[in-house]
């Protein structure tokens, strides 16, 4: 690549924003470029000229820059490699650091040399639906042609690499309110930012370049008859001064809510690349609450269509002007501007002053005569009545062809051969009213100036401002901002009276209307040679609209599946407006009858990263850990995951297996004495008068008799009737009880009480309280469990007589205060003991002291299974009544409850529902797979008849094999009958229904 | 996301607040009189309006409170809200 030959020498004045005291080297697929600060990765390679940097999506044709904003449908990149790769971003927006390293995105095997160029001169096959059609269709073998062929066309389709490896950067999240946000900074968003802050409000700016000014970075505008950038700088200063004024340079935003909450992403550590200093953030998203929103969006250019305006060297005419204005780079030596409205003759100034000869083809008859004569006095050449036909060159521009130009768009008489390397169109403005749409704003059709601008959303407290209502002048624009920056404070309560500033733009009094024009071209099969795109980013042409409209795609909404216009990653702000027009013409329609997409957020893409902050990894989710934590991992556990809980599975000794480890811990359960950490178990604290009717209520059995001093279980259940939690409850005095919930479900079962106790019984005196981290909780069992506990230093009597099966006590344990409940999940007899919980670790301690062998949740389930005890969540699913897990002992008759009325409904009631079952497999060596699926016969031929489902399968050291727990239809009746299991690898597993109590059926042990 | 006046705490965001679905569902007082239609009715039927609803939330990350708030399900647009069981809340702001 030979040198920055594009660059304006630094006599030119022009390049006011770029740094040529500072240059910078950087890398584009591998070669080595130089550019200086203030440049964009965009203007820095235009620099050298307008050459291929990307492939298009569709027909991988060359392509080059296109713009110089957000709209870039063509330059995407792939920036840095490795950790901090990022795909997809827009050169145009990405700011030039010293060693920046990007890469082409859409270009396999490589830009230059382009196997897929084939499917440009293939492309008579490829026509809009074509993967429609071949793949997704209902044709014959549609699907199977996709599997064989998605690999490839993926890869084909391009676009960049997400990054394999963890991100290494930091992303911050900041919360904000203000009475007025300001989205743009320029003139319109400063005029707006102003007004808001003359009145005492508390004001956030954010602009998405590297310095506000919008539109007047160009650097060829003036105010008061000076240089409008002197304009920006003062205005700057004044609200940098202002104590509740934040300017949020860098930032995005990305997307407008409900109520006025906003999201934008301010590039921070960012642009500095991967060198950046380490205390930034890489991104920071801003979630700001504003009062009022001023919308100082700004437009985009369209441009119009024309055979071959893909190729590099052909842009929208005010980027040409932008780049020469603001970072000296024209990348051209003869340009060729084509434009329909006025706004192409300030790029024709830009150019001519440059010294850059120009063309200047107006669609109009007449244009403006004073701006004409303007541009001809610099020395531009205007060509009144005539459009661009079509660009010459392949790989760059080498000239283009002019026709004069019907009001209808159709060419007459021969074309002309312009000599030109740099071709501008501009095809009018669009209102940039993506955010406005994120409010429901339907966007409204402006006939005078051919465009859609937003509709009106101050009722909202949404205020639009500028271009971005379709102003063109920079009177309106400063004016505009002013009015609604004034208009959005007063709405946020502002209301301190202040004097209007006097502002003189420098307009000129000539302006003439926009005359549409939307694409040069033949539309009509076999017209015009050479294709002319309306989408870039997703080789849309003409011709595929046309196509679409013929095939009778024509809603805005079919026209954009059936083509993909508007899709990917510019969402079709540049190509969007034109479809719009051409599906309307095609189909004798106005735009607005055709309607619009409605835009979502994000207005341009947002990284992961910067959504998800800081809550990944250990942050992502709260980890809850016991007071006993430290000394179960320090002691061979295993732990898993209940809810956000870190509870041990097992606790493993050297040179043992899991498996092992389970057995062993169920026989001390058994055999001996074993010790749980069950501090996980929702605890809720109850108080008031009212707290048995409360009980009654939500409970299926009966409380009005639970006598001080004892303890119950119970089931919960919805009014549908079905289970959805249980738990042991204590009385510990007059109006104060004690209810424990599962794990899983403290908060649900908290929310549950407190919804029926504010909405709908506020008259029950009962306060509900969660304690559930103020205690822990250790569970004693087993047949030498009352000799552990009788030799701890403690003043409760543990005998049978003073501490019987279901009693809670109230004493001291190793100097601790204690509530002790005595109940079961074992079988075992089982006391637990909840105490403060910063004494859970020496309560513990002095268990494991005294004997006790620790056990996990995986020895729990097995013991709870050996004696039929239901798991919520396990085995019920919202679907299983207490009478269908043989429960109904549970369920009281005398009183009310919710679910009761619902045990009455016909399919509640039925007594083939699906029952809790005992399954013994025939080999007992095995264990049936939980969830396995149970079928009467294995034989069957599809569809099979399924009986239910295995919910809890273990291997029990007690039983000496496999057991499981199911839910088996009309189970009950079918108790010695031999059902099958499914497995996952096929055949299945016979077992003997049998009742689902496998040990001690009697009791007799956990009353011992 | 959604700025909710919590009739106790005043304005806050919707990641604040529990969502209680329609208002007004009131629990039969006598269970075992209504039909099956009835009670089904009572259980599973909600109505699903377009505009205005009347509809049950929660501060569940705030003051733990439920009151009801008119909704509009088209625009979002909110009306009154109300608090259950006569406690009149304080002004806030």
């Amino acid at each position: 690549m030979s040198g920055p030959q594009y660059r304006l020498p630094a006599h030119v004045p022009m390049g006011g924003r770029i740094d040529r005291e500072t240059p910078l080297a950087f890398t584009f697929n591998g070669e080595t470029f130089t550019g200086y600060a203030g440049d964009t990765l965009a203007s820095a390679l235009l620099a050298y000229g307008a050459f291929p940097l990307a492939r298009g999506f569709k027909y991988h044709r060359p392509r080059g820059i296109w713009s110089a904003g957000a709209e870039e449908p063509n330059a995407l990149v792939q920036l840095e490699t490795g950790a901090r790769t990022q795909p997809n971003l827009r050169a145009t927006q990405i700011e030039l650091y010293g060693g920046l390293a990007a890469a082409s995105v859409n270009a396999w095997p490589s830009v230059d040399f382009d196997l897929m160029r084939i499917n440009d001169w293939l492309s008579p096959i490829f026509p809009a639906g074509f993967y429609y059609k071949t793949f997704m269709g209902g044709g014959f073998g549609a699907g199977r042609w996709w599997k064989l062929f998605e690999p490839f066309i993926r890869r084909a389709a391009g676009f960049g690499k997400a990054p394999s490896v963890p991100d290494p950067d930091r992303y911050e999240r900041m919360n904000a309110h203000c009475d007025v946000l300001v989205v743009g900074g320029g003139p319109a968003g400063l005029s707006a930012a102003l007004a808001a802050a003359n009145r005492g409000s508390r004001v956030i700016l954010a602009d998405e370049q590297a310095e506000p000014g919008g539109d007047l970075l160009a650097g060829d505008r003036a105010i008061d008859d000076a240089p409008a950038m002197d304009w920006v700088a003062a205005a700057l200063e004044k609200l940098g001064s202002a104590p509740e004024v934040t300017v949020l340079g860098r930032t995005t935003v990305a997307g407008l809510y409900d109520d006025n909450f906003a999201t934008a992403v301010e590039s921070v550590g960012d642009r500095f690349g991967p060198g950046a200093p380490a205390h930034l953030p890489r991104l920071r998203l801003w979630r700001i609450r504003a009062r009022q929103i001023v919308l100082a969006t700004g437009a985009h250019e369209r441009p119009y269509a024309f055979p071959n305006n893909d190729t590099p060297g052909v842009m929208l005419g005010n980027a040409v002007r932008h780049y020469a204005g603001r970072y000296a780079v024209v990348p051209g030596k003869r340009a060729l501007l084509g434009t329909n409205n006025d706004s192409a003759y300030r790029t024709a100034r830009m150019l001519a002053d440059a010294g850059v000869p120009v063309t200047l083809a107006d669609a109009r008859e007449t244009p403006p005569a004073a701006l004409a004569k303007e541009a001809e006095s610099a020395g531009a050449t205007v060509e009144a009545g005539f459009a661009i036909s079509a660009v010459l060159g392949d790989r760059r521009v080498r000239g283009a062809k002019i026709s004069r130009i019907l009001p209808d768009g159709e060419t007459s008489g021969a074309p002309r051969v312009v000599e030109a390397d740099l071709v501008g169109v501009s095809g009018g403005w669009n209102p940039a009213l993506h955010l406005a749409s994120h409010r429901g704003a339907k966007p409204v059709w402006r006939e005078a100036q051919a465009c859609f601008v937003p509709g009106d959303l101050s009722a909202l407290g949404v205020w639009a401002a500028g271009a971005a209502t379709g102003a063109e002048t920079l009177a309106d624009c400063l004016e505009q901002g002013y009015a609604a920056g004034r208009d959005a404070a007063r709405a946020a309560g502002r209301t301190k009276r202040t004097r209007k500033p006097v502002l003189k733009a420098d307009d000129s009094a000539a302006q003439a209307p926009i005359q549409p024009l939307w694409a040069v071209t033949s539309r009509r099969p076999g017209g015009r040679k050479g294709k002319a795109f309306v989408d870039l980013q997703n080789d849309v042409t003409v011709k595929d609209v046309a196509l679409a409209a013929r095939e009778n795609y024509r809603s805005v909404e079919h026209l954009k599946r059936y083509t993909t216009l508007g899709m990917g990653t510019d969402q079709g702000k540049t190509a969007n407006v034109i479809g719009l027009a051409l599906m309307g013409m095609e189909s004798g329609r106005a735009p607005e009858t055709v309607g619009t997409t409605t835009f979502r957020p994000p207005y341009t893409p947002v990284p992961f990263g910067a959504l998800a902050g800081r809550d990944r990894g250990a942050l992502f989710d709260p980890a809850r850990e016991t007071p006993m934590f430290d000394w179960h991992a320090a002691n061979g556990a295993v732990f898993e995951d209940v809810g956000q809980w870190k509870r041990p599975y097992a606790y493993r000794r050297a040179g043992e297996s899991l498996e092992d480890a389970i057995d062993r811990e169920v026989r001390a359960v058994r055999d001996g004495v074993g010790a749980m950490d069950a501090s996980t178990l929702g605890k809720i604290d109850l108080k008031g008068p009212d707290v048995a009717t409360l009980l009654n209520r939500v409970y299926t059995n009966d409380w009005s008799k639970l006598k001080f001093g004892r303890a119950r279980y119970g089931l919960m259940c919805h009014e549908d009737g079905m289970i959805f939690d249980d738990g042991v409850t204590a009385r510990l005095g007059d109006g104060h009880y004690v209810l424990t919930t599962t794990t899983g479900n403290a908060a649900t079962v908290l929310n549950w009480l407190e919804m029926w106790l504010q909405t709908e019984w506020p008259e029950l005196q009962v306060f509900a309280t969660s304690v559930t981290e103020a205690y822990a909780t250790a569970t004693v069992a087993g047949p030498e469990a009352r000799a552990l506990l009788s030799r701890l230093d403690s003043d409760i009597d543990w005998s049978d007589e003073a501490f019987p099966h279901m009693a809670a006590v109230t004493g001291t344990i190793v100097g601790v205060p204690a509530r002790v409940f005595r109940v079961s999940f074992s079988g075992e007899a089982s006391w637990e003991i909840n105490v403060p919980a910063h004494y859970g670790l020496s309560l513990w301690q002095a268990l494991i002291d005294g004997g006790a062998t620790p056990y996990g949740t995986e020895a729990m389930h097995v013991l709870r299974a050996e004696k039929g005890f239901i798991i919520v969540g396990q085995e019920t699913d919202g679907t299983v009544t207490p009478f269908d897990v043989g429960m109904g002992w549970a369920v009281s008759k005398r009183k009310d409850f919710i679910g009761k009325r619902s045990y009455s409904r016909p399919d509640t009631a039925r007594p083939d529902r699906k029952h809790l079952v005992g399954l013994l497999p025939l080999d007992r060596k095995i264990v049936l797979p939980e969830g396995g699926q149970i079928v009467a016969d294995s034989e069957q031929k599809p569809p099979v008849t399924m009986l239910g489902h295995v919910t809890s399968s273990y291997r029990s050291p007690s039983l000496n094999g496999g057991f499981a727990l199911a839910l088996l239809k009309n189970g009950r009746n079918r108790m010695g009958d031999t059902v099958h299991i499914l497995k996952l690898d096929g055949g299945a597993d016979p077992a003997r229904v049998v009742e689902p109590v496998f040990y001690d059926k009697d009791g007799g042990r956990l009353r011992g | 996301m959604l700025l909710i006046h919590c009739p106790y705490c005043g304005p806050r965001d919707e990641t604040e607040f529990g969502y209680g679905g329609e208002a007004d569902i009131a629990r039969p007082l006598e269970p075992e009189a209504l039909s099956d239609a009835e009670w089904a009715d009572y259980v599973f039927m909600r109505t699903n309006t377009r505009g205005r609803f009347k509809e049950q939330w929660v501060h569940s990350h705030g003051c733990g409170r439920w009151f009801t708030m008119v909704r509009n399900t088209v625009t979002h647009e909110r009306g009154e809200t109300g608090v259950f069981g006569g406690v009149e809340p304080e002004a806030d702001g």
